[in-house]
């Protein structure tokens, strides 16, 4: 069993901040972590190679600084590391991306035939969920997104059976190797490395790939190859007007609560209306 | 065009043989023959684009034929379709990638619409990355805004991105169709008109379930499961790290019980397991847009704020008179959650009659 597991290094969202005064966003000092989506299906990926055995490749595609992704990566117990690297990827929108990753993918296919890719649900800085449906589709490979549990893979069958979150309710799929998974948030607990993990992590010799290697064309890829077009950046527009502060006759807490309510209702009569009429049909 | 600079060598002007590309199209998501509200909003969304381009709305309704597709079909008329393309086929009963993706790649390449709109749900941003995949084109997804420019008719999508720290427009200039996914709650919910008509073009593409890798075995509801169901909640309490410790979950809890509301959280408290992923509010959690949003303890963090602005009305209670959430709720209120929040409780229970006692 080969399994990719698909990675990207981004600012950690929570800590950015936007120049007050240029509207930019500020990242120095924003520390680069891991994709906290990627996590989860990293997490599911080493799972699987302790429990039916497999090599996991971990891929990423970004700039040179992304090897302390790929690193951290090993250091959790993947086997290989590959980074994807070139200045004609950058720019790249999702289709791009996909594009690129697919090629990789597929190169590394070459060597060792790949039986799942592991995809993080989405990112935290674009936020699309759309890399892993592309690079599913580009490889034939089926499509489980949003997978909380793998229940069983059959290694012998290549059949697969996972749950999916849907907006209704929960889906039990069956399918075959090879496939794309994306796992939902907080399905596992990412683990701590082992410490001879951590060493081979920082002795390995990363394998860098540029887009020659991998032969994607280069018209599909970077700005080029990016069917969207970014024409507008800008910071959300705040709320022209500030609350209205809610004033109390005295500072306890039951006259607060009286002047709250006072004011939700003065605001939103319907509202009271509804909530009375609920009230009267003892709900 | 009021752009900023082209980079070299992309293409920016529509090549001739997309421009006969026209419509507004949502597809329809429907699963057990409920279909989800923001296919419904999107209906609306794109009534207002076509009214803008002067040109269709068109929805897409898939799935296998039963009296609910139809219903379904007479459901996106009345919200706003001109044209409903009922794609039938047994194997389309329930979602899965593939049999969905070819099916709406057929479609799209036979009808030719100019613009596509999905929800962003489970289902839509599964479907939108795989279609645009096999169009190659261009798609945007979780969008927050829909507009038109002017000059050259292209569709300006609006997203956040950064964890919503910025907002971007998108668009897709040299490509058809241009495709999008909407978070739920975002657009106004549509006026149902029974007067409308419109027509119905029935599609059975030719599919196979034998040539469908991926079978669905079971499917669990989560009507018959008791989960939050924030999306829908006219009211919502919402609890922030202001709240100290997780025993005082249950102040949370009580006043929700009073107002017949939802609970929800923001990020740190998921993280810190105060509570379950499905009560998050926020970028990373559900969108709400309740008719009244009590905020208590949260800062307003903007990865909170995307998931709530919308709200038709937000009250904020915190200790510190200058925290953000201020600057956009509706009403403040300065002083500790942890006394108000009771208080609201029992000033609410007294108000609405409420015999039992809370908790």
């Amino acid at each position: 069993m080969h399994i990719v597991v698909c990675i990207k290094q981004v600012p950690d969202s929570a800590q950015i901040r936007i120049h007050p005064v240029t509207n930019t966003i500020m990242r120095q000092g924003v520390p680069a972590i891991i994709n906290p989506f990627d996590l989860f299906s990293l997490e599911e990926a080493l799972r699987l190679k302790d429990k039916v055995g497999a090599r996991v490749t971990v891929l990423t595609m970004g700039p040179p600084m992304a090897e302390t992704s790929l690193r951290k990566a090993l250091s959790l117990g993947a086997d290989d590391a590959v980074l994807l690297t070139d200045r004609k990827f950058a720019g790249s929108d999702t289709l791009a991306t996909s594009y690129a990753l697919t090629s990789a993918i597929q190169k590394l296919a070459e060597e060792d035939p790949v039986d799942i890719v592991f995809c993080g649900k989405q990112t935290v800085d674009g936020d699309t969920a759309q890399v892993g449906p592309g690079i599913a589709t580009r490889l034939g490979f089926e499509q489980l997104t949003y997978i909380t549990k793998i229940e069983d893979l059959d290694i012998a069958s290549r059949e697969i059976v996972v749950q999916r979150r849907s907006e209704g309710g929960v889906q039990v799929l069956k399918t075959k190797l090879p496939c794309m998974i994306t796992m939902l948030e907080g399905t596992n607990t990412i683990r701590f490395g082992k410490m001879d993990d951590l060493f081979r992590a920082a002795r390995y010799e990363l394998k860098t790939w540029s887009r020659d290697f991998t032969g994607a064309e280069e018209g599909r890829v970077g700005l080029k190859g990016s069917p969207t077009v970014v024409s507008k950046v800008f910071v959300p527009k705040p709320r022209a007007e500030k609350a209205k502060m809610i004033v109390a006759d005295a500072d306890t807490p039951d006259a607060m609560a009286a002047a709250a309510i006072d004011a939700i209702f003065a605001a939103q009569p319907k509202l009271a209306g509804d909530l009375l009429a609920r009230a009267a049909a003892g709900l | 065009m009021s752009e900023p600079s082209k980079p070299q060598g992309r293409k920016f002007q529509l090549p001739e043989h997309l421009k006969i590309y026209k419509n507004v199209w949502v597809i329809v998501e429907q699963e057990r023959g409920i279909v989800h509200s923001v296919s419904l909003e999107l209906l609306g969304e794109a009534r207002k684009l076509a009214d803008k381009l002067g040109v269709e709305v068109g929805a897409v309704v898939l799935g296998a034929d039963s009296p609910d597709l139809n219903r379904i079909c007479g459901d996106a008329i009345g919200y706003g379709a001109d044209i409903v393309y009922k794609v039938t086929d047994p194997a389309l009963a329930d979602y899965r990638t593939d049999p969905y993706c070819r099916v709406m790649t057929e479609v799209v390449n036979t009808h030719k619409p100019e613009i596509v709109l999905l929800g962003a749900t489970t289902l839509g941003r599964d479907l939108a990355g795989a279609i645009a995949t096999t169009l190659a084109t261009g798609l945007t997804a979780d969008c927050t805004e829909l507009d038109i420019y002017a000059d050259n008719r292209s569709l300006a999508a609006t997203r956040p991105t950064f964890g919503g720290t910025l907002l971007c427009t998108i668009q897709t200039l040299a490509y058809r169709p241009q495709m999008a996914t909407v978070r739920p709650r975002v657009m106004a919910m549509p006026e149902r008109d029974d007067a409308r008509t419109g027509r119905v073009i029935e599609i059975q593409p030719d599919l196979r379930e034998e040539d469908i890798v991926t079978k669905v075995l079971n499917f669990i509801a989560d009507r018959e499961q008791n989960e939050a169901q924030l999306a829908f909640a006219d009211i919502i309490v919402s609890a922030g790290k202001g709240l100290g410790k997780v025993e005082n979950m249950k102040l949370v809890f009580d006043l929700a019980r009073v107002l017949g509301a939802e609970v929800g959280v923001t990020r740190p408290l998921v993280q810190a397991g105060w509570a379950t992923n499905d009560r998050q509010v926020g970028q990373t959690g559900k969108t709400v847009r309740p008719k009244l949003y009590i905020a208590a303890g949260i800062s307003g963090a903007i990865q909170h704020r995307v998931g709530m602005e919308k709200s038709d009305l937000i009250l904020a209670i915190n200790t510190d008179p200058n925290a953000t959430i201020f600057d956009f709720a509706h009403l403040g209120l300065v002083g500790d959650a942890l006394k108000i929040l009771p208080a609201l409780t029992d000033a609410f229970g007294r108000r609405l009659s409420i015999n039992r006692m809370a908790g």
